[in-house]
């Protein structure tokens, strides 16, 4: 295969009129050769930068030098050294701003494609069976890990890999957290890929005990008490979505993006064999630009509708990542940038019937450094809609951090947690992620759980 | 897997049935609810705890068929499993949270309207067992379909019936059971906790803020996880917006905005009525009912 060193090698996707109509994976990723073809672009510097840019560090030359060669079982050991879930980060890291970000091929020309590289390798190893490598001896103590999410899976996956005894306590019915109630399936496939990374962690010796609300069922002192735990991890994830307060705001119609996505993701609403319903609907309006909010548009695009995103910056404060950005505009959704609701209006019936916006224009930097937007009197217009997705984050769920004594929260109600080992107020208690952070990335939540596991490690070696 | 161990027909489309469940037996308080999953498929139900016991490890709940999934529901038999029992969720009942020197100053009255008899009589019991008398109306259209009457006589110190059409105890609604003991007999509660359909709930408030006594009502909005995630549950309570599975599912009746509730109630109705259609008529229903795309 030809390869032009500067310029990377092209990822399949599903064409944008094609996909828009199916709930399929959009990037096909990489087949052999142009894995190999892209593996061969990496510089293997000596003092690797992108390293650095891993939240979780990876050996990222490391795990290219092996593609470049055709050893893919290798590549897929060297990665699962670090990161129990590779298929996952592999398509949905914000690598542009993490590895590939410090990536020094990119200098000059493109840097190379770290992601789909990792995904290729991820998805190769399962298709040819490998699993991760079991931990040789014992250490005879155990840890309960709440939350199924990105930061469970991984504290609990190294901890395995050392030898711990791992039980995570998840509180819905399926494992996987956001990867299975709030990633889409176009973005990331449930049965194939998420399903197939619990299974590795579980081939570690995990246990994973679904349908238990920690702070309800059982308590985080009881799971250290009577249940025997000698540590316990809290990766219980984001919490309560947030609403704007705005009129109107409770009409049958207006649903929280997490509300949305659950019924499509988890409840698999848009198969009509599954019971639990969504109200798809025609024009929907999604409040906010994260990366939900793109979920959320793309999610009820797929559904059949017209969809606008309404979020009250400029396109360059977008907080989503800029592919999600570009594919949700591929796929045809509308961008009503600098605009911000301010009523819904509902029928007689108590319906969504249209949403009032108003127009905003940039004025100095806030607190963040982002321009903040400033409204422009007289410009208010009404959208005609039927359906608002409220995605404007979440604020933490009080379940666990009001029935845990002795354990610190701070002024926005989140764990407090020491960034480097994840150990909280409570000794013996540790958290990472979301919990802790607010809404944030998957790999961020990867690296709180990766820290956590070798601080709760080294606080049991003691 | 949660093994269902009985099933009892009460009335009415209304059934009972015991689940081994012991983690959620255990830490059950009265006023909080589970939510049940039948399969693979199914939805996740929110349904109103009636009895649990932590020794057996057992929950009973209670549950009304109101549509295709309730109905599937009632087909499962004592040896079958359900897939997923969560619980307990929401807060336990603000009653049972009290100081008991505080409860013991209180004369409180139990309104319960249809299949929400299930949820007050873990809560009487409560109270019987933690020595306090309490009185109970049960309130239902006609004699037939009263639920838990032997049940809830051992709980209550007073148990008064109302049926609209005359055939059992008190003719009246449950609002006019009240009238006729606080105004007529001269009773004085100090709180009415009302347990029932909305409208009941609802018209049992309007009754009490005139009365002046105040009201604890138990909401049962659409809910998806039952731990706060996704807000579908969620409901005006004053100037402020809760989430009735985290912040209730009791809440001041007062305060409640019922026709909200009730609209956002309604919000699938006609979702679940084709899909009770579809499991009635299966593949001969052709449309033509006006709710078919």
């Amino acid at each position: 295969m030809e390869t032009d060193v500067l310029k990377r090698v092209p990822v399949r996707e599903q064409e944008p009129k094609v996909r828009a109509a199916n709930f399929e994976e959009v990037c096909l990723g990489y087949n052999k050769e142009e894995a190999m073809a892209e593996a061969s672009r990496c510089l293997k510097c000596k003092n690797p930068q992108c390293v650095k840019g891993c939240p979780v560090n990876i050996d990222i030359p490391a795990f290219i030098k092996e593609v470049e060669e055709g050893s893919f079982d290798e590549a897929f050991h060297v990665i699962n050294k670090y990161s129990a879930l590779p298929a996952v980060c592999g398509r949905v890291c914000p690598q542009e701003s993490q590895c590939e970000a410090k990536c020094i091929r990119g200098i000059k020309g493109d840097a190379v494609s770290i992601g789909k590289l990792e995904r290729f390798v991820a998805d190769t190893a399962r298709e040819n069976g490998i699993k991760p490598v079991k931990a040789e001896t014992k250490k005879g103590k155990s840890v309960a890990v709440i939350g199924s999410g990105p930061a469970g899976l991984t504290c609990a996956g190294d901890l395995a890999k050392l030898g711990y005894d791992v039980t995570i306590f998840e509180a819905l019915h399926k494992a996987g957290g956001v990867l299975s109630y709030g990633i889409p399936e176009f973005r990331l496939p449930k049965s194939t890929v998420v399903d197939s990374e619990i299974e590795n962690v579980k081939s570690l010796g995990v246990k994973i005990e679904t349908n238990v609300v920690i702070g309800k069922a059982v308590t985080i002192d009881e799971l250290l008490g009577e249940e025997g735990f000698d540590a316990v991890f809290i990766g219980s994830g984001a919490g309560l979505p947030r609403f704007m307060g705005i009129p109107g705001e409770n009409a049958n119609g207006v649903f929280s993006a997490n509300e949305y996505l659950t019924r499509s993701n988890l409840m698999k609403a848009f198969d009509d064999s599954y019971d639990t319903p969504v109200c798809a609907g025609k024009k929907v309006a999604v409040v906010g630009g994260g990366n939900v909010a793109m979920d959320a548009a793309r999610t009820a695009l797929r559904l059949g509708a017209d969809v606008h995103i309404v979020y009250r910056r400029s396109e360059a404060e977008l907080p989503a990542r800029v592919e999600e950005v570009h594919h949700a505009k591929e796929e045809g959704i509308i961008f009503d940038l600098l605009t911000n609701p301010v009523e819904i209006f509902e029928d007689e019936q108590g319906n969504v019937k249209g949403m009032k916006c108003i127009r905003m224009e940039l004025g100095e930097p806030d607190s963040s450094g982002r321009r903040s937007p400033v409204e422009i009197p007289g410009s208010e217009f009404v959208l005609d809609v039927d359906t608002v997705i409220m995605s404007l984050g979440t604020s933490p769920n009080p379940l666990i951090s009001s029935t845990t004594e002795g354990l610190e929260i701070n002024r926005r109600k989140c764990i407090v947690a020491e960034e480097s080992d994840g150990s909280t107020s409570k000794a013996a208690v540790y958290a990472g992620g979301d919990a802790v952070t607010g809404a944030a990335t998957v790999i961020l939540a990867m690296g709180a759980g990766k820290a956590a596991a070798k601080g709760i490690d080294e606080f049991l070696s003691k | 897997m949660f093994k269902i161990l009985k099933k009892e027909y009460l009335a009415n489309n209304i059934w009972l049935m015991d689940i081994e469940a012991p983690r959620v037996a255990k830490s059950c308080k009265p006023g909080q609810f589970v939510i049940v999953k039948m399969d693979e498929k199914g939805e996740r139900i929110p349904l109103t705890v009636c009895d649990y016991d932590a020794t057996k490890g057992t929950v009973t709940i209670v549950f009304q068929i109101v549509g295709a999934s309730t109905k599937r529901m009632a087909e499962y038999e004592p040896g079958q499993s359900f897939m997923d029992f969560v619980g307990p969720l929401g807060c336990a009942s603000e009653l049972t949270e009290m100081p008991e020197e505080e409860l013991k100053k209180e004369s409180i009255l139990f309104v319960c309207g249809g299949v929400g008899t299930a949820p007050v009589y873990p809560q009487a019991k409560w109270m019987k067992e933690h020595g306090i008398d309490v009185d109970v109306i049960i309130g239902a259209r006609t004699k037939d379909i009263i639920i838990l009457e032997k049940e809830m006589e051992k709980v209550a110190a007073n148990l008064y019936i109302a049926t609209d059409d005359g055939s059992y105890g008190f003719k009246g609604n449950g609002c006019d059971q009240i009238n006729e003991l606080v105004k007529n007999q001269g009773k004085k509660y100090t709180r009415v906790v009302a347990i029932g359909p909305m409208v009941m709930m609802k018209f049992v408030s309007l009754l009490t803020k005139e009365l002046g006594i105040p009201a604890i009502v138990s909401m049962n909005p659409i809910m998806v996880d039952g731990t706060g995630m996704c807000g579908a549950c969620r409901l005006q309570v004053g100037d402020e917006i809760k989430f009735a599975c985290v912040d209730g599912p009791e809440f001041d009746g007062h305060l409640v905005d019922f026709d909200q509730a009730m609209r956002r109630q309604g919000m699938y109705k006609t979702e679940e009525g084709r899909a009770m259609l579809r499991l009635e008529e299966g593949d001969t229903h052709s449309g033509g009912c006006g709710n078919c795309n």
